[in-house]
Protein backbone atom coordinates (compact mmCIF):
# COMPACT_ATOMS: atom_id res chain seq x y z
CA UNK A 1 0.00 0.00 0.00
CA UNK A 2 1.40 3.16 -0.83
CA UNK A 3 2.66 5.50 1.78
CA UNK A 4 0.64 8.65 0.43
CA UNK A 5 -3.22 8.77 0.96
CA UNK A 6 -3.85 11.38 -1.94
CA UNK A 7 -1.26 11.88 -4.72
CA UNK A 8 -2.12 14.41 -7.58
CA UNK A 9 0.35 15.19 -10.39
CA UNK A 10 -0.49 18.03 -12.96
CA UNK A 11 -3.58 18.56 -11.94
CA UNK A 12 -5.57 20.75 -14.38
CA UNK A 13 -9.17 21.71 -14.87
CA UNK A 14 -10.53 25.06 -16.66
CA UNK A 15 -13.98 26.30 -16.82
CA UNK A 16 -14.36 27.73 -20.00
CA UNK A 17 -12.31 29.94 -20.56
CA UNK A 18 -10.83 30.29 -17.34
CA UNK A 19 -7.90 28.19 -15.65
CA UNK A 20 -8.68 27.47 -12.25
CA UNK A 21 -5.91 24.60 -11.50
CA UNK A 22 -3.30 24.80 -13.71
CA UNK A 23 -0.73 22.54 -13.33
CA UNK A 24 -0.80 21.07 -9.47
CA UNK A 25 0.46 18.52 -7.30
CA UNK A 26 -0.08 17.62 -4.00
CA UNK A 27 1.12 14.57 -2.37
CA UNK A 28 -0.48 13.64 1.32
CA UNK A 29 1.07 10.92 3.79
CA UNK A 30 -1.55 8.91 6.05
CA UNK A 31 -1.95 10.06 8.92
CA UNK A 32 -0.97 13.33 8.84
CA UNK A 33 -2.84 16.97 9.14
CA UNK A 34 -2.68 18.43 5.48
CA UNK A 35 -3.57 22.15 4.62
CA UNK A 36 -3.87 23.80 1.32
CA UNK A 37 -4.43 27.35 1.75
CA UNK A 38 -4.77 30.34 -0.44
CA UNK A 39 -6.69 33.36 -0.85
CA UNK A 40 -10.47 33.56 -2.49
CA UNK A 41 -10.57 32.19 -6.10
CA UNK A 42 -7.08 30.53 -6.44
CA UNK A 43 -8.13 27.08 -7.09
CA UNK A 44 -8.68 25.76 -3.66
CA UNK A 45 -11.72 23.96 -3.64
CA UNK A 46 -11.95 23.26 -7.16
CA UNK A 47 -9.20 21.11 -6.37
CA UNK A 48 -10.65 19.28 -3.79
CA UNK A 49 -13.40 18.84 -4.98
CA UNK A 50 -12.04 16.68 -7.71
CA UNK A 51 -10.12 14.86 -5.50
CA UNK A 52 -13.46 14.30 -3.66
CA UNK A 53 -15.15 13.04 -6.60
CA UNK A 54 -17.48 15.78 -7.41
CA UNK A 55 -15.47 17.67 -10.21
CA UNK A 56 -14.04 16.12 -13.43
CA UNK A 57 -10.10 16.96 -13.54
CA UNK A 58 -9.02 17.92 -17.35
CA UNK A 59 -5.95 16.98 -17.33
CA UNK A 60 -3.64 14.81 -14.66
CA UNK A 61 -3.21 11.91 -12.59
CA UNK A 62 -5.03 11.83 -9.17
CA UNK A 63 -5.06 8.65 -6.85
CA UNK A 64 -6.73 8.95 -3.71
CA UNK A 65 -6.50 6.03 -1.40
CA UNK A 66 -5.71 4.35 -4.67
CA UNK A 67 -8.63 5.11 -6.38
CA UNK A 68 -9.79 7.10 -9.10
CA UNK A 69 -12.12 9.34 -7.55
CA UNK A 70 -13.92 10.54 -11.27
CA UNK A 71 -15.31 7.29 -11.26
CA UNK A 72 -17.35 7.90 -8.35
CA UNK A 73 -17.11 4.18 -7.26
CA UNK A 74 -18.66 3.40 -3.88
CA UNK A 75 -15.71 1.03 -2.65
CA UNK A 76 -14.20 4.62 -2.33
CA UNK A 77 -17.14 6.53 -0.86
CA UNK A 78 -16.73 4.28 1.90
CA UNK A 79 -13.44 5.30 2.96
CA UNK A 80 -13.99 8.71 2.74
CA UNK A 81 -15.84 11.79 4.35
CA UNK A 82 -16.65 15.01 2.96
CA UNK A 83 -17.33 18.36 4.80
CA UNK A 84 -18.30 20.58 1.85
CA UNK A 85 -17.74 24.63 2.13
CA UNK A 86 -21.26 25.53 2.77
CA UNK A 87 -24.35 23.09 2.94
CA UNK A 88 -27.11 22.63 5.06
CA UNK A 89 -29.29 19.88 5.84
CA UNK A 90 -32.84 20.78 5.03
CA UNK A 91 -34.75 18.35 6.62
CA UNK A 92 -36.42 18.62 9.72
CA UNK A 93 -34.90 15.93 11.88
CA UNK A 94 -33.27 15.79 14.57
CA UNK A 95 -29.08 15.74 14.89
CA UNK A 96 -29.29 11.87 16.41
CA UNK A 97 -31.57 10.94 13.33
CA UNK A 98 -29.91 12.89 10.52
CA UNK A 99 -26.11 11.08 11.72
CA UNK A 100 -28.39 7.20 12.16
CA UNK A 101 -29.50 8.17 8.29
CA UNK A 102 -25.76 8.93 7.53
CA UNK A 103 -24.24 6.03 9.52
CA UNK A 104 -26.82 4.20 7.76
CA UNK A 105 -25.14 4.49 4.20
CA UNK A 106 -21.27 3.13 5.57
CA UNK A 107 -20.75 -0.49 6.44
CA UNK A 108 -18.65 0.26 9.26
CA UNK A 109 -19.87 3.30 11.03
CA UNK A 110 -18.22 5.19 14.07
CA UNK A 111 -20.96 4.33 17.27
CA UNK A 112 -23.33 6.79 17.49
CA UNK A 113 -22.41 8.19 20.75
CA UNK A 114 -18.84 7.87 19.98
CA UNK A 115 -19.45 10.60 16.77
CA UNK A 116 -21.99 13.07 18.94
CA UNK A 117 -19.08 13.44 21.67
CA UNK A 118 -16.35 14.10 18.83
CA UNK A 119 -17.92 17.07 17.73
CA UNK A 120 -19.45 17.86 21.28
CA UNK A 121 -23.08 18.06 20.41
CA UNK A 122 -23.95 15.66 23.11
CA UNK A 123 -26.50 18.86 24.57
CA UNK A 124 -27.91 19.25 21.01
CA UNK A 125 -28.35 15.53 20.28
CA UNK A 126 -32.66 15.49 20.10
CA UNK A 127 -32.77 18.95 18.58
CA UNK A 128 -34.05 19.96 15.05
CA UNK A 129 -31.19 20.63 12.60
CA UNK A 130 -32.52 23.50 11.81
CA UNK A 131 -32.33 24.96 15.73
CA UNK A 132 -28.80 24.49 15.34
CA UNK A 133 -26.67 27.40 15.69
CA UNK A 134 -24.24 28.03 12.68
CA UNK A 135 -21.45 26.70 15.29
CA UNK A 136 -23.26 23.45 16.13
CA UNK A 137 -24.58 22.90 12.11
CA UNK A 138 -20.83 23.29 11.03
CA UNK A 139 -19.89 20.52 14.08
CA UNK A 140 -22.57 18.36 12.75
CA UNK A 141 -20.96 18.74 8.92
CA UNK A 142 -18.11 17.09 10.39
CA UNK A 143 -20.13 14.58 12.36
CA UNK A 144 -21.66 13.70 9.31
CA UNK A 145 -18.51 13.38 7.53
CA UNK A 146 -16.91 11.38 9.92
CA UNK A 147 -20.19 8.64 10.34
CA UNK A 148 -18.71 6.36 8.13
CA UNK A 149 -15.51 6.25 9.90
CA UNK A 150 -13.21 7.49 7.28
CA UNK A 151 -9.89 7.28 6.50
CA UNK A 152 -9.61 10.19 4.78
CA UNK A 153 -11.40 13.40 5.71
CA UNK A 154 -11.61 16.03 3.18
CA UNK A 155 -12.49 19.92 5.22
CA UNK A 156 -13.31 22.68 2.99
CA UNK A 157 -12.83 25.88 5.33
CA UNK A 158 -13.72 24.02 8.37
CA UNK A 159 -13.79 27.50 10.31
CA UNK A 160 -15.24 29.97 7.82
CA UNK A 161 -17.16 32.26 10.07
CA UNK A 162 -16.21 30.96 13.38
CA UNK A 163 -15.41 33.10 16.31
CA UNK A 164 -11.94 33.10 17.69
CA UNK A 165 -13.26 30.49 20.44
CA UNK A 166 -15.16 28.23 18.31
CA UNK A 167 -12.15 28.40 15.83
CA UNK A 168 -9.99 26.69 18.97
CA UNK A 169 -12.88 24.24 19.37
CA UNK A 170 -12.67 23.26 16.12
CA UNK A 171 -9.02 23.08 15.84
CA UNK A 172 -8.73 21.17 19.14
CA UNK A 173 -11.31 18.44 17.21
CA UNK A 174 -8.91 18.13 14.65
CA UNK A 175 -6.30 17.25 15.84
CA UNK A 176 -8.00 14.92 18.08
CA UNK A 177 -9.12 13.26 14.57
CA UNK A 178 -5.28 12.90 13.92
CA UNK A 179 -4.85 10.80 17.24
CA UNK A 180 -7.36 8.16 15.73
CA UNK A 181 -5.41 7.75 12.81
CA UNK A 182 -7.14 9.93 9.86
CA UNK A 183 -5.37 11.60 7.36
CA UNK A 184 -6.84 14.92 6.96
CA UNK A 185 -6.57 17.14 3.86
CA UNK A 186 -8.33 20.88 4.68
CA UNK A 187 -8.60 23.97 2.81
CA UNK A 188 -8.49 27.00 4.25
CA UNK A 189 -7.47 31.32 3.65
CA UNK A 190 -6.17 31.57 7.53
CA UNK A 191 -2.94 31.35 7.86
CA UNK A 192 -2.61 31.08 10.96
CA UNK A 193 -4.93 27.73 11.01
CA UNK A 194 -2.58 26.12 8.86
CA UNK A 195 0.45 26.85 11.26
CA UNK A 196 -1.98 26.00 14.35
CA UNK A 197 -3.15 22.60 12.55
CA UNK A 198 -1.38 21.01 9.56
CA UNK A 199 1.83 18.76 9.51
CA UNK A 200 2.85 20.24 6.14
CA UNK A 201 1.16 23.26 3.88
CA UNK A 202 0.61 24.08 0.17
CA UNK A 203 0.32 27.64 -0.49
CA UNK A 204 -1.70 28.03 -3.68
CA UNK A 205 -2.21 30.79 -5.77
CA UNK A 206 -3.74 31.34 -9.27
CA UNK A 207 -4.19 27.69 -9.45
CA UNK A 208 -0.79 26.60 -8.76
CA UNK A 209 1.74 25.63 -5.96
CA UNK A 210 3.77 28.29 -5.18
CA UNK A 211 5.38 26.76 -1.83
CA UNK A 212 5.32 23.75 0.28
CA UNK A 213 6.53 22.32 3.33
CA UNK A 214 6.17 22.21 7.10
CA UNK A 215 4.84 25.21 8.39
CA UNK A 216 8.38 25.73 9.67
CA UNK A 217 9.69 24.79 6.96
CA UNK A 218 7.80 27.59 5.11
CA UNK A 219 8.85 29.75 7.48
CA UNK A 220 12.66 29.18 7.47
CA UNK A 221 12.28 28.73 3.73
CA UNK A 222 12.15 33.14 3.42
CA UNK A 223 13.72 35.63 5.70
CA UNK A 224 13.40 35.73 8.94
CA UNK A 225 12.78 37.62 12.32
CA UNK A 226 11.03 40.46 12.27
CA UNK A 227 12.20 43.77 14.27
CA UNK A 228 9.70 46.59 15.18
CA UNK A 229 9.66 49.56 17.32
CA UNK A 230 7.37 53.42 17.46
CA UNK A 231 9.23 55.24 15.27
CA UNK A 232 7.85 58.76 13.78
CA UNK A 233 11.01 60.41 11.77
CA UNK A 234 12.21 59.93 8.65
CA UNK A 235 12.40 56.06 7.62
CA UNK A 236 15.98 57.30 6.28
CA UNK A 237 17.24 58.57 8.88
CA UNK A 238 17.64 55.23 9.93
CA UNK A 239 20.54 53.10 9.44
CA UNK A 240 18.70 50.20 8.32
CA UNK A 241 15.97 49.74 5.73
CA UNK A 242 12.75 49.78 7.01
CA UNK A 243 8.73 50.33 6.28
CA UNK A 244 6.49 52.19 8.29
CA UNK A 245 3.13 50.57 9.61
CA UNK A 246 0.92 52.16 11.78
CA UNK A 247 3.64 54.59 13.20
CA UNK A 248 6.12 51.59 13.83
CA UNK A 249 9.08 50.61 11.71
CA UNK A 250 9.16 47.47 11.09
CA UNK A 251 12.38 45.47 9.65
CA UNK A 252 12.39 42.04 8.15
CA UNK A 253 16.00 40.38 8.32
CA UNK A 254 17.81 37.10 8.10
CA UNK A 255 20.56 39.01 10.02
CA UNK A 256 18.84 39.94 13.10
CA UNK A 257 21.75 40.35 15.27
CA UNK A 258 23.70 42.90 12.86
CA UNK A 259 20.68 45.10 12.46
CA UNK A 260 19.90 45.24 16.32
CA UNK A 261 23.44 46.34 16.53
CA UNK A 262 23.16 48.78 14.44
CA UNK A 263 19.66 49.75 15.47
CA UNK A 264 20.96 49.74 19.43
CA UNK A 265 24.00 51.82 18.56
CA UNK A 266 22.28 54.24 16.59
CA UNK A 267 19.71 54.66 19.45
CA UNK A 268 21.89 55.66 22.23
CA UNK A 269 24.43 57.93 20.03
CA UNK A 270 21.30 60.26 20.65
CA UNK A 271 20.53 58.76 23.68
CA UNK A 272 16.94 58.00 22.03
CA UNK A 273 15.12 55.09 23.29
CA UNK A 274 13.74 52.35 20.87
CA UNK A 275 10.16 52.46 21.92
CA UNK A 276 7.79 49.31 21.83
CA UNK A 277 10.88 47.53 20.69
CA UNK A 278 9.84 43.56 19.25
CA UNK A 279 12.20 40.76 18.12
CA UNK A 280 10.13 38.28 16.73
CA UNK A 281 10.12 35.23 14.12
CA UNK A 282 8.37 36.24 10.88
CA UNK A 283 4.90 34.18 11.53
CA UNK A 284 3.54 32.30 8.65
CA UNK A 285 0.82 34.84 8.27
CA UNK A 286 3.57 37.39 6.98
CA UNK A 287 5.40 34.76 4.56
CA UNK A 288 2.16 33.99 3.06
CA UNK A 289 1.42 37.11 2.59
CA UNK A 290 4.60 37.70 0.72
CA UNK A 291 3.79 34.92 -1.38
CA UNK A 292 -0.03 35.35 -2.21
CA UNK A 293 -0.44 39.08 -1.28
CA UNK A 294 -0.01 40.76 -3.75
CA UNK A 295 -2.77 38.23 -6.06
CA UNK A 296 -4.48 40.82 -8.71
CA UNK A 297 -7.76 39.20 -8.02
CA UNK B 1 -31.06 1.56 2.27
CA UNK B 2 -33.78 2.91 0.28
CA UNK B 3 -36.56 2.04 2.09
CA UNK B 4 -34.82 3.34 4.91
CA UNK B 5 -34.54 6.75 2.65
CA UNK B 6 -38.43 6.88 2.66
CA UNK B 7 -38.77 6.23 6.61
CA UNK B 8 -36.23 9.56 6.99
CA UNK B 9 -38.23 11.30 4.02
CA UNK B 10 -41.76 10.61 5.86
CA UNK B 11 -40.24 11.83 9.51
CA UNK B 12 -38.68 14.77 8.12
CA UNK B 13 -42.46 15.63 6.02
CA UNK B 14 -44.56 15.46 8.77
CA UNK B 15 -43.12 17.46 10.95
CA UNK B 16 -42.17 20.38 8.13
CA UNK B 17 -45.68 22.31 8.66
CA UNK B 18 -45.64 23.83 5.07
CA UNK B 19 -45.43 20.51 3.45
CA UNK B 20 -48.01 18.96 5.87
CA UNK B 21 -50.43 21.57 5.00
CA UNK B 22 -50.10 22.30 1.43
CA UNK B 23 -50.04 18.62 0.64
CA UNK B 24 -51.88 16.95 3.10
CA UNK B 25 -54.74 19.80 4.50
CA UNK B 26 -55.31 21.70 1.81
CA UNK B 27 -56.78 19.43 -0.70
CA UNK B 28 -59.10 18.10 2.44
CA UNK B 29 -60.40 21.55 2.58
CA UNK B 30 -61.15 21.89 -0.95
CA UNK B 31 -62.69 18.55 -0.41
CA UNK B 32 -65.46 19.92 2.22
CA UNK B 33 -65.66 23.55 0.94
CA UNK B 34 -66.54 22.34 -2.59
CA UNK B 35 -68.80 19.93 -1.84
CA UNK B 36 -70.75 21.89 0.82
CA UNK B 37 -71.11 24.61 -2.10
CA UNK B 38 -71.40 22.39 -5.40
CA UNK B 39 -72.34 18.67 -4.08
CA UNK B 40 -75.85 18.41 -4.84
CA UNK B 41 -75.55 20.27 -8.16
CA UNK B 42 -76.15 18.09 -11.58
CA UNK B 43 -73.50 17.99 -13.80
CA UNK B 44 -73.04 17.20 -17.10
CA UNK B 45 -69.59 16.47 -18.08
CA UNK B 46 -68.42 14.99 -21.47
CA UNK B 47 -72.12 13.67 -22.27
CA UNK B 48 -71.85 11.75 -18.53
CA UNK B 49 -74.32 12.88 -16.47
CA UNK B 50 -72.83 13.01 -12.32
CA UNK B 51 -73.40 14.86 -9.37
CA UNK B 52 -71.47 17.54 -7.76
CA UNK B 53 -70.06 14.70 -5.00
CA UNK B 54 -69.18 12.32 -7.89
CA UNK B 55 -67.40 15.19 -9.56
CA UNK B 56 -65.22 16.65 -6.86
CA UNK B 57 -64.27 13.54 -4.91
CA UNK B 58 -62.22 12.21 -7.65
CA UNK B 59 -61.56 15.74 -8.39
CA UNK B 60 -59.71 16.11 -5.30
CA UNK B 61 -57.99 12.72 -5.27
CA UNK B 62 -56.43 13.60 -8.53
CA UNK B 63 -55.37 17.42 -6.61
CA UNK B 64 -53.78 15.29 -3.77
CA UNK B 65 -51.78 13.31 -5.67
CA UNK B 66 -50.63 15.99 -8.24
CA UNK B 67 -49.47 17.93 -5.03
CA UNK B 68 -47.98 15.18 -3.46
CA UNK B 69 -46.29 14.05 -6.29
CA UNK B 70 -45.40 17.04 -8.74
CA UNK B 71 -45.84 20.00 -6.49
CA UNK B 72 -44.02 18.26 -3.33
CA UNK B 73 -41.30 16.92 -5.28
CA UNK B 74 -40.84 19.30 -7.79
CA UNK B 75 -40.58 21.99 -4.70
CA UNK B 76 -38.67 19.85 -2.29
CA UNK B 77 -35.69 18.66 -4.63
CA UNK B 78 -35.23 21.72 -5.87
CA UNK B 79 -34.84 23.21 -2.32
CA UNK B 80 -32.72 20.20 -1.20
CA UNK B 81 -30.41 20.82 -4.78
CA UNK B 82 -30.03 24.82 -3.80
CA UNK B 83 -29.17 23.90 -0.07
CA UNK B 84 -26.59 21.27 -1.49
CA UNK B 85 -28.52 18.25 0.24
CA UNK B 86 -28.34 16.67 -2.73
CA UNK B 87 -24.05 17.10 -3.66
CA UNK B 88 -23.95 16.09 -0.03
CA UNK B 89 -25.63 12.56 -0.89
CA UNK B 90 -23.53 12.05 -3.57
CA UNK B 91 -20.59 11.86 -1.73
CA UNK B 92 -21.65 9.29 -0.10
CA UNK B 93 -21.97 5.61 -0.62
CA UNK B 94 -26.19 5.34 -0.90
CA UNK B 95 -26.67 4.90 -4.62
CA UNK B 96 -27.70 8.06 -6.53
CA UNK B 97 -31.11 6.20 -7.58
CA UNK B 98 -32.13 5.38 -3.58
CA UNK B 99 -31.95 8.97 -2.63
CA UNK B 100 -34.43 9.60 -5.61
CA UNK B 101 -36.53 6.34 -4.59
CA UNK B 102 -36.83 7.69 -1.01
CA UNK B 103 -38.25 11.05 -2.28
CA UNK B 104 -40.81 9.38 -4.30
CA UNK B 105 -41.44 6.86 -1.83
CA UNK B 106 -42.44 9.11 0.17
CA UNK B 107 -44.63 10.78 -2.16
CA UNK B 108 -46.26 7.91 -3.49
CA UNK B 109 -47.05 6.77 0.38
CA UNK B 110 -48.86 10.61 0.95
CA UNK B 111 -50.47 10.11 -2.06
CA UNK B 112 -52.01 6.83 -0.80
CA UNK B 113 -53.29 8.07 2.32
CA UNK B 114 -54.55 11.16 0.84
CA UNK B 115 -56.57 9.06 -2.03
CA UNK B 116 -57.86 6.71 0.91
CA UNK B 117 -58.78 9.50 3.43
CA UNK B 118 -61.06 11.36 0.33
CA UNK B 119 -62.61 8.20 -0.67
CA UNK B 120 -63.55 7.11 2.58
CA UNK B 121 -64.76 10.87 3.56
CA UNK B 122 -67.22 10.90 0.07
CA UNK B 123 -68.33 7.75 0.88
CA UNK B 124 -69.55 8.61 4.93
CA UNK B 125 -69.68 12.19 4.48
CA UNK B 126 -71.52 12.77 0.57
CA UNK B 127 -72.64 9.20 -0.59
CA UNK B 128 -70.39 8.95 -3.21
CA UNK B 129 -69.80 5.13 -4.76
CA UNK B 130 -66.61 3.30 -3.22
CA UNK B 131 -64.39 2.03 -5.95
CA UNK B 132 -65.29 -1.38 -5.72
CA UNK B 133 -66.15 -3.07 -8.58
CA UNK B 134 -64.21 -0.64 -10.07
CA UNK B 135 -61.30 -1.41 -7.99
CA UNK B 136 -58.46 -2.54 -10.68
CA UNK B 137 -58.97 0.60 -12.94
CA UNK B 138 -58.90 2.55 -9.71
CA UNK B 139 -55.57 0.86 -8.58
CA UNK B 140 -53.87 1.13 -11.82
CA UNK B 141 -54.97 4.55 -12.95
CA UNK B 142 -53.21 5.65 -9.18
CA UNK B 143 -50.07 3.54 -10.12
CA UNK B 144 -49.60 5.07 -13.79
CA UNK B 145 -50.54 8.95 -12.21
CA UNK B 146 -48.71 9.31 -9.07
CA UNK B 147 -45.70 7.78 -10.59
CA UNK B 148 -46.15 10.37 -14.07
CA UNK B 149 -47.06 13.06 -12.02
CA UNK B 150 -43.34 12.18 -9.75
CA UNK B 151 -41.55 11.89 -12.87
CA UNK B 152 -42.86 15.08 -14.30
CA UNK B 153 -42.36 16.96 -10.78
CA UNK B 154 -38.24 15.54 -11.27
CA UNK B 155 -38.11 16.90 -14.76
CA UNK B 156 -39.78 20.22 -13.20
CA UNK B 157 -36.55 20.72 -11.22
CA UNK B 158 -34.29 21.23 -14.23
CA UNK B 159 -36.22 24.32 -15.34
CA UNK B 160 -36.53 26.08 -11.99
CA UNK B 161 -33.49 28.12 -11.21
CA UNK B 162 -33.27 28.00 -7.85
CA UNK B 163 -34.38 27.73 -4.32
CA UNK B 164 -36.41 30.63 -4.15
CA UNK B 165 -38.19 30.42 -7.59
CA UNK B 166 -39.50 26.57 -6.81
CA UNK B 167 -43.23 27.36 -5.52
CA UNK B 168 -43.59 30.03 -8.11
CA UNK B 169 -42.39 27.48 -10.89
CA UNK B 170 -44.31 24.96 -9.38
CA UNK B 171 -47.69 26.69 -9.00
CA UNK B 172 -47.54 28.31 -12.03
CA UNK B 173 -46.88 25.47 -14.05
CA UNK B 174 -50.12 22.95 -12.27
CA UNK B 175 -52.82 25.83 -11.47
CA UNK B 176 -54.01 27.40 -14.49
CA UNK B 177 -54.35 23.42 -15.49
CA UNK B 178 -56.18 22.10 -12.55
CA UNK B 179 -58.82 24.69 -13.28
CA UNK B 180 -59.10 23.35 -16.85
CA UNK B 181 -58.87 19.79 -16.09
CA UNK B 182 -62.61 19.07 -14.20
CA UNK B 183 -60.66 19.19 -10.77
CA UNK B 184 -62.27 22.80 -8.95
CA UNK B 185 -64.25 23.48 -11.43
CA UNK B 186 -67.07 21.33 -13.75
CA UNK B 187 -66.15 22.37 -17.01
CA UNK B 188 -69.77 22.10 -18.67
CA UNK B 189 -69.52 23.39 -22.56
CA UNK B 190 -66.29 24.97 -22.18
CA UNK B 191 -64.82 27.63 -25.43
CA UNK B 192 -63.23 24.51 -27.64
CA UNK B 193 -60.18 26.18 -27.26
CA UNK B 194 -59.85 25.52 -23.46
CA UNK B 195 -60.68 21.74 -23.80
CA UNK B 196 -58.13 21.66 -26.03
CA UNK B 197 -55.79 22.51 -23.63
CA UNK B 198 -56.91 20.51 -20.91
CA UNK B 199 -56.88 17.67 -23.45
CA UNK B 200 -53.16 18.16 -24.30
CA UNK B 201 -52.04 17.62 -20.76
CA UNK B 202 -52.40 14.89 -18.23
CA UNK B 203 -53.92 16.04 -15.45
CA UNK B 204 -58.16 16.14 -16.86
CA UNK B 205 -57.52 12.95 -17.90
CA UNK B 206 -56.12 11.91 -14.58
CA UNK B 207 -59.34 13.54 -13.64
CA UNK B 208 -61.85 11.63 -15.57
CA UNK B 209 -60.29 8.15 -15.33
CA UNK B 210 -60.85 8.24 -11.50
CA UNK B 211 -63.95 9.63 -12.22
CA UNK B 212 -64.86 6.63 -14.16
CA UNK B 213 -63.93 4.59 -11.09
CA UNK B 214 -66.42 6.08 -9.18
CA UNK B 215 -69.25 6.60 -11.08
CA UNK B 216 -72.21 4.85 -11.00
CA UNK B 217 -73.12 3.46 -14.03
CA UNK B 218 -69.89 2.52 -15.47
CA UNK B 219 -69.29 -1.20 -15.43
CA UNK B 220 -66.69 -3.43 -15.84
CA UNK B 221 -63.66 -2.88 -14.27
CA UNK B 222 -63.07 0.91 -15.18
CA UNK B 223 -60.08 0.55 -17.21
CA UNK B 224 -59.69 4.48 -18.78
CA UNK B 225 -57.09 2.82 -21.13
CA UNK B 226 -57.54 6.47 -23.92
CA UNK B 227 -57.07 8.28 -20.50
CA UNK B 228 -54.49 5.92 -19.26
CA UNK B 229 -52.23 6.20 -22.54
CA UNK B 230 -52.35 9.98 -22.35
CA UNK B 231 -51.18 10.26 -18.79
CA UNK B 232 -48.25 7.63 -19.09
CA UNK B 233 -46.64 9.07 -22.24
CA UNK B 234 -46.62 12.53 -19.84
CA UNK B 235 -45.06 10.18 -17.39
CA UNK B 236 -42.09 8.78 -19.77
CA UNK B 237 -41.60 11.86 -21.46
CA UNK B 238 -41.39 13.57 -17.77
CA UNK B 239 -38.68 10.40 -17.04
CA UNK B 240 -36.73 10.62 -19.76
CA UNK B 241 -36.05 14.13 -19.43
CA UNK B 242 -35.31 13.72 -15.78
CA UNK B 243 -32.76 11.45 -16.32
CA UNK B 244 -30.75 13.87 -19.03
CA UNK B 245 -31.50 17.32 -17.63
CA UNK B 246 -31.23 16.61 -13.61
CA UNK B 247 -28.94 17.98 -11.76
CA UNK B 248 -27.35 16.98 -8.84
CA UNK B 249 -25.19 20.53 -7.81
CA UNK B 250 -26.61 23.51 -6.49
CA UNK B 251 -27.05 26.25 -9.05
CA UNK B 252 -25.84 29.19 -7.84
Amino acid sequence: MSDYAVEVRGLRKAYGPVEAVRGVDLSVHRGEIFALIGPNGAGKTTALEILEGHRRADAGEVSVLGHDPARGEVALKQRIGIVLQSTSIGTYLTVEETLQQFRGFYPRPLPLDQLIALVGLEASRKKLVRRLSGGQQRRLDVAIGLAGDPELLFLDEPTTGFDPAARRGAWEMIRGLKSLGKTVLLTTHYMDEAQALADRVSVIRQGRIVAEGTPDELRGGTADTVISFRYSGAPGDLPVPVVMENGHAVLRTDQPIAALYELTRWAKERGAELEGLSVTPATLEEVYLGLAGDDPE
Amino acid sequence: MALQQVGWENRSFWRNPAAAFFTFLLPLLFLVLFNALFGDSELEIDGRQLDGSTFYVPGIAALSVVSACYTNVGMMVTIARDLGVLKRMRGTPLPPWAYIFGRLGQALLVSVLMVVIVTVVGAVAYGTQLPESTLPGFLVTLLVGSLAFCALGLALTAVIPNADAAPAVTNATILPLLFVSNVFVPLQDPPEWLAIVGDIFPVKHFAAALQTAFHPDTTGAGFEWGHLAVIAAWGVAGAVLAVRFFSWEPRR
